[in-house]
């Protein structure tokens, strides 16, 4: 099919024009030109700076935390060969927002700038040396899940229990809001810190298309056809710790993106999760930095989060997708 | 030549052996009808066999890596769960995956052709019936192209003419050389087709041979319960169960 072939071009055309406008819409309303000069030479005082310590590290951010969403979304689903399976579900996102939440309670994150992220990306170590414990030797996916979701619960568990307990209602609020997931205000430094680990993520991730294939006949047809299950659980699992839990350490926890993206693609990729995962990782990118410049254009004062619009917009178009299927399938 | 040695296979589940020190050779040129009641171990012994469960005892495809096996063995599953929405082509691909990419076209082609599946070439495999779907996993294993192939229960939910036609291709692939070793509920059609059967009760082999010795009247109503109605026919030995023993 001729959809097949113009999917990734096209979404990377989309990417571009996206990227561009995520450094070209702000508060600061500055001038097509001098915003451009000033990222690229350096020159046009206060503007370099809102270009090169801003607006560059937002778009960054923005395009790799969607890719990783994105990415380790189709990568989930293809190894649960399950379509409502994101990259939340073993445990990484939680226990990584229980890292930067012990960070925030403790006033680690206000006496040193990088303890949050470095935090969270430790609760996402965590988390993958529990879950592949406890799902055991063997690479059977539903031990995985069970283990996930365990982890999930617990890692909830101890941030409610942190809000609870907490003495301090300023600190309680400071805590509600990161966990609602943004992008504003992040330096080249969060920049520096996560992409070493959501691009070795995605190295991972991208390596298992061929397994997951191979996958979508089962288990025991995937291992007849040569396939190591437990190389590609482990592929998985560390892929989307170390991309994930980067992600949440920079943005915090924005939801959707890895469940309706796979969703929305698998139709222009003919169902193949060897195909779907480069396109959901462009889609993925592509509709955080959408979503991302929406809540600039929408509400410019009011410091809407990121993870809230993603999930406004992202729950009710999965509904119309689920009612779609609903149709075909009945 | 032997394509499969089993010796002293033995899979444990808790405390109860759900095979039991089975040992089998398999060789070129042979069509074995795995044959037994419910829970008499078949699943079990294929799996096992390919290295798909821990057992203890030696299979000859379980000792070799998991690359060099799937080139030795193309397994069919007894469940038939395609999980994405992918076209017949692609599936019946993924059976070239353990090659690389050589041959690959001319090989899917012959393997679609022979399951009479060159209509629905292009259809996603997913919204093809039960039947239909089933047959486009056979010519996947098919298309894997290797010496030996064990399927589980490949004729069940299959019409009359597609259940001919695979009986007929797996002893097609018998006759050239390679060994098929197919579990079967229908002991009629195992006994059509099959070069040997091999009967198994509470994972043992309590008979191993051609249909005439293996589907006497003593083992039937042993083993699985069943008298029935025995012929010889122009086109092969014919069995039909009529009524239960027990």
């Amino acid at each position: 099919m001729t959809g097949d072939r113009l999917l990734l071009p096209a979404l990377s055309l989309l990417l571009v024009a996206l990227f561009a406008a995520s450094l070209l819409i702000g508060p600061a309303a500055l001038g097509l030109r001098e915003s451009l000069l000033a990222l690229f030479t350096g020159q046009g005082g206060p503007v370099v700076l809102v270009m090169q310590e801003i607006r560059l590290p937002r778009a960054i951010l923005g395009l790799c935390v969607g890719a990783v969403l994105g990415l380790s979304g189709a990568a989930m689903q293809g190894f649960l060969r399950n379509p409502l399976a994101e990259p939340g579900l073993i445990g990484v996102s939680s226990a990584a927002a229980l890292g930067a939440v012990i960070s925030l309670q403790t006033g680690l994150a206000a006496a040193f700038a990088l303890a949050l992220p470095l935090a969270a990306l430790a609760g996402a170590g965590v988390s993958v040396l529990l879950v592949l414990w406890m799902a055991g030797p063997r690479g059977g996916a539903l031990a995985l899940i069970l283990a996930g979701i365990a982890i999930s619960a617990l890692a909830g568990a101890f941030t409610s229990l942190i809000l609870n307990l907490s003495p301090n209602p300023f600190a309680v609020m400071e805590i509600v809001y990161w966990m609602m997931g943004s992008l504003s205000d992040r330096s080249m430094t969060h920049v520096w810190l996560a992409v070493p680990f959501m691009a070795a993520g995605c190295a991972l991730l991208l390596m298992t298309g061929r397994s997951l294939d191979a996958l979508t006949l089962g288990e025991d047809a995937a291992r007849s056809l040569g396939v190591d299950l437990r190389r590609l659980r482990l592929l998985i699992v560390l892929g989307t710790a170390a991309a994930v839990g980067a992600s949440v350490a920079v943005a915090g926890a924005i939801g959707f993106v890895g469940l309706v993206i796979p969703h929305l693609l698998r139709p222009f990729c003919g169902g193949r999760p060897s195909r779907l995962l480069p396109a959901s990782a462009l889609g993925g990118a592509a509709m955080l930095l959408a979503s991302d410049i929406a809540v600039r254009i929408i509400a410019p004062d009011q410091d809407l989060k990121l993870g809230v619009l993603t999930a406004l917009v992202g729950a009710p178009f999965f509904l119309h997708l689920l009612w779609r299927m609903r149709g075909v399938e009945a | 030549m032997s394509l499969l040695s089993l010796e002293n296979l033995t899979v444990t589940r808790g405390d109860r052996r759900v095979l039991d020190g089975v040992t089998l050779s398999v060789g070129q040129g042979e069509f074995v009808g795995l044959i037994g009641p419910n829970g008499a171990g078949k699943t079990t012994l294929l799996r096992a066999a390919l290295g798909l469960l821990p057992h203890g005892g030696r299979s000859s495809l379980s000792a070799l890596p998991l690359a060099s096996r799937a080139r030795q063995a193309a397994f069919l599953p007894q469940s038939r769960d395609i999980a994405w929405p992918v076209t017949v082509e692609t599936v019946v691909a993924l059976g070239r995956a353990p090659h690389g990419a050589k041959g690959s076209e001319a090989a899917v082609t012959r393997a679609l052709d022979r399951m009479d599946l060159a209509p629905f070439r292009h259809r996603p495999a997913t919204d093809l019936s039960g039947g239909e779907q089933a047959r486009v996993l056979i010519a996947r294993a098919l298309a894997q192209d290797t010496p030996l192939l064990l399927a589980d229960e490949p004729v069940a939910g299959l019409d009359p003419a597609a259940q001919l036609r695979t009986m007929q291709v797996f002893a097609a692939l018998a006759a050239e050389g390679r060994a098929v070793i197919a579990s079967i509920h229908d002991l009629g059609l195992a006994a059509l087709h099959c070069t040997r059967l091999v009967l198994l009760q509470h994972g043992r082999i309590a008979a191993d041979g051609p249909a005439r010795d293996v589907l006497t009247d003593d083992l039937l109503s042993r083993v699985f319960g069943v008298r029935g109605f025995h012929a010889d026919t122009p086109d092969g030995p014919v069995f039909q169960p009529l009524a239960t023993t027990r």
